[in-house]
């Protein structure tokens, strides 16, 4: 039988030192060369497989990922690939349009997501969203925005810009818009102004 | 019937010898009838241990046969076993094919099946698939070929299409099933539906819930119509709300309803007509679908929710409040499955509203989207705990989760069978204290003694394996990820666990010697999975030298170095190894 020749860490530490990981100081890692890369793209995990003691415990490290550099792991979790396929919106198609669009409101806990095919115009939208979100967005005036509502509903476009929903024809929105951000009313009166 | 009186006195436990030289106790047609009731295959098996003379009168009584994994015999020998088989159950593909582990064109396909059955069973009547490759033309093949076939169920396959579908509508004039689910198929139309002829009306069972594409409403319709022994119709999200109805009006007997879209704006006559529909139907135990279900339509299903017994809210993302006002009308409710949209406060209604409460799901509703912090967390399954205490089924997605709260629920509901808890960043702790779960996997196995499927997840260290293979004595499936420190873990498992059949491993620190442990238990499971391990070609190569009976098969990884065994699976076998084994699957 083979036995594994023991890992070297220290010809890793040069890119182990300037990885952002939130182990320990002294956790015996499993180098990441020991599972699949295609497994494990950039892992983020608080692993310790080696001998976890007592005095880890006691550190009281409290674990909280950063987003930005959460794990993309293969087949994780496990939930079935058909179901992904429902949930995302299609992230790869060039026009960027990928029916679904994550919807988020300022002071609501939870985000969203819509199917945009769903809608054939701007009322039946804002009144979904008023519905889902328990607000009023009110009327669309070209002069004024959402003036005079409580919340006005806010578009990522294409080039990343943050767009008031209503100024362009349904269609042209519809291809695109990113996601959408119902701003409180306050802070929405610059972009109804411009 | 001498015969019979003289050979009673004589008990069939008598026959000790397998090439017993004496007659049986009873003639054949006797023995024969007598077993042909029984209808387990657990029992049937038992059965033909027991004697040659039993062995047989089984063999030619048996017409229902499961194959658990494809590969482990093959068709010819199905075959000479068993002259009269009318239903098959076959599953392919190993589970974590279903999270996208196992490449394409891995194999599991039917059609060698189907030629073989073809030509010995023509008279099959049912076909029940799961995680197989199945191609259009098969399904061609398959219409062609069974001219009594009644019962086609196709769950995680692929290779197929919607043109497959045409064919079985077209041909297939005795169908009483149709079940399609979560197949990663083609779907080029809904046209298939309409396939079926104008004088087709055998339908039991119509499940098309996971295929997009709308079909002519007006045939489906008439088809309902026709079909007045129809118990099961789950439509797709095409359908409407206003089509719904029509449907219910026409199929008041349905046991099991799978909705389309609920999210039409209704009229208040409409919303009437629609509950009108719902109380119509007496017998409706089982909803699902509700796409885009939302407070307003809600109300129209409150008619219906005294007698059911499963609600599937899986593609309808409800909020708390939301779930609360529906399950308030449920409360016989056994099975539940719903997204983490639900949130805790959702779950604290299962709680207090659901007391019969049997089996809980709760899914991801965003499982890849690093920004969703939010879903269920430990509070949530408590709260059920407490309320429904005679749980025994749970399927668990959660961001957090603490030993003392699965303690506390293992407490309140020790009848747990399958408990498969799924926290979602690998490798998380106890949040609060900071620890391994260990404790609460250990509580698990302690005190639920009837558990048979078990999931782990979280920090975990060889501690929790050790609770397993010392406690959880009737175990048959374990799934294990991003947990154990060394070897030691996978050997308490394979030691302890003496009812163990399938053991799924990845992304853990076991290696060869934990491999090497389970030398001969692997012939009393059904398959052993391993990716991202620490298992070396080497020690495959040694399981698969001193195990004859088993099929070691490794599959590599690109990236990977030329030692490194990145995906091992192991299956007990009497067809050898697999004749049909692409470029890719390495067999030792």
């Amino acid at each position: 039988m083979e036995m594994e020749r023991p890992v070297n860490l220290e010809n890793e530490l040069n890119l182990k030192a300037t990885e952002l990981r939130l182990g320990l100081p002294g956790n015996d890692d499993q180098p990441e060369k020991q599972y699949s890369s295609r497994s494990i793209r950039s892992i983020n995990k608080r692993f310790s497989s080696e001998m976890y003691t007592e005095s880890d415990a006691q550190k009281g490290d409290h674990q909280d990922p950063s987003p930005a550099t959460k794990a993309q792991v293969v087949g994780w979790p496990p939930v079935r690939s058909y179901r992904r396929n429902v949930l995302q919106p299609k992230k790869a198609e060039a026009d960027g349009a990928g029916m679904y669009v994550k919807v988020s409101m300022d002071g609501a806990p939870y985000l969203r997501k819509i199917d945009l095919k769903v809608y054939q115009s701007y009322s039946e939208l804002l009144n979904a969203l008023e519905d889902m979100f328990k607000c009023t967005i009110g009327v669309y005036s070209e002069r004024e925005g959402y003036n005079g509502s409580d919340y006005a509903p806010t578009y990522e476009d294409k080039d990343g810009d943050w767009m008031l929903v209503g100024d362009v024809p349904w269609e042209m929105f519809m291809t695109s818009c990113k996601r959408l951000r119902i701003m409180k009313g306050s802070e929405a009166k610059g972009l109804g102004c411009l | 019937m001498d015969s019979i009186s003289k050979k009673t006195k004589d008990s069939p436990n008598s026959t000790d010898s397998p090439e017993s030289t004496h007659p049986s106790s009873f003639p054949d047609e006797v023995l024969e009838g007598v077993l042909s009731l029984l209808s387990f295959n657990k029992d049937r098996s038992s059965v033909s241990l027991v004697c040659k003379d039993w062995y047989n009168a089984e063999r030619w009584t048996r017409t229902k046969v499961f194959i658990g994994n494809c590969y482990s015999v093959s068709p010819e020998i199905v075959a000479r076993r068993f002259p009269k088989i009318r239903s098959i159950i076959l599953k392919g593909k190993p589970r974590f094919s279903d999270f996208n582990l196992v490449p394409e064109n891995w194999g599991a396909d039917i059609q060698s099946w189907l030629v073989v059955f073809a030509r010995v069973y023509p008279f099959l009547e049912e076909l029940r698939l799961k995680r197989m490759t199945v191609s259009d033309e098969s399904l061609e093949f398959l219409a062609a070929s069974f001219p009594g076939f009644k019962a086609l169920s196709l769950s995680s396959c692929d290779g197929f299409s919607t043109d497959g579908l045409k064919a079985i509508a077209t041909h297939c004039k005795n169908l009483i099933e149709l079940d399609i689910q979560d197949n990663g198929m083609d779907d080029f139309g809904g046209g298939w539906l309409s396939c079926f002829p104008e004088n087709f009306a055998s339908l039991e069972v119509l499940n098309f819930a996971s295929l997009n594409s709308e079909v002519n409403f007006d045939a489906l319709e008439r088809l309902v119509t026709r079909c007045k022994s129809l118990k099961v119709l789950r439509v797709n999200k095409g359908i409407t709300l206003e089509q719904l109805q029509r449907l219910l009006m026409r199929a008041p007997q349905l046991m099991e309803l799978g909705t389309g879209s609920f999210q039409q704006d209704l009229t208040p006559r409409q919303c009437a007509e629609l509950e009108s529909a719902f109380s119509n139907c007496k017998n409706l135990h089982t909803v699902s679908g509700l796409w885009e279900a939302n407070s307003l339509n809600l109300p129209i299903l409150y008619p219906a929710c005294a007698s059911l017994v499963f609600l599937n809210l899986i593609d309808a993302t409800l909020q708390s409040g939301e779930l609360a006002k529906l399950l308030a009308h449920c409360p016989n409710l056994r099975r539940l499955w719903v997204q983490d949209t639900v949130e805790d406060k959702g779950l604290e209604a299962v709680g207090s509203c659901c007391p019969l409460l049997e089996e809980l799901r709760v899914f991801p509703a965003d499982p890849f989207d690093p920004d969703i912090l939010h879903g269920v967390t430990e509070s949530g399954f408590v709260a059920v705990s407490r309320g429904c205490r005679r749980l025994r089924y749970v399927l668990y997605f959660c961001r957090q989760m603490t030993n003392a709260a699965v303690a506390t629920i293992v407490q309140n509901c020790p009848d747990f069978t399958h408990f498969r808890l799924c926290i979602i960043n690998p490798g998380q702790p106890d949040h609060l204290t900071n620890e391994p779960m260990d404790e609460a996997f250990g509580a698990v196995v302690k005190t639920c003694t009837k558990l048979q499927r078990l999931s782990v997840s979280g920090l975990l260290t060889d501690l929790t394996f050790e609770y397993i293979g010392k406690y959880a004595k009737n175990l048959e499936t374990l799934s294990v990820a991003f947990a154990g420190s060394s070897d030691r873990g996978m050997q308490c498992v394979l030691g302890g666990c003496s009812k163990l059949r399938k053991l799924e491993i990845r992304d853990c620190p076991f290696g060869n010697a934990a491999l090497l442990s389970g030398l001969e238990k692997y012939e009393s499971m059904r398959s052993l999975w391993m990716s991202a391990c620490n298992v070396t070609m080497n020690g495959c190569r040694l399981l698969a030298r001193e195990m004859p009976w088993l099929n070691v098969e490794v599959m590599k990884d690109e990236e990977s170095d030329d030692s490194h065994a990145d995906k091992v699976y192991v299956y007990r076998s009497v067809a050898g190894p697999r004749r049909d084994a692409p470029p890719f699957v390495m067999t030792l």
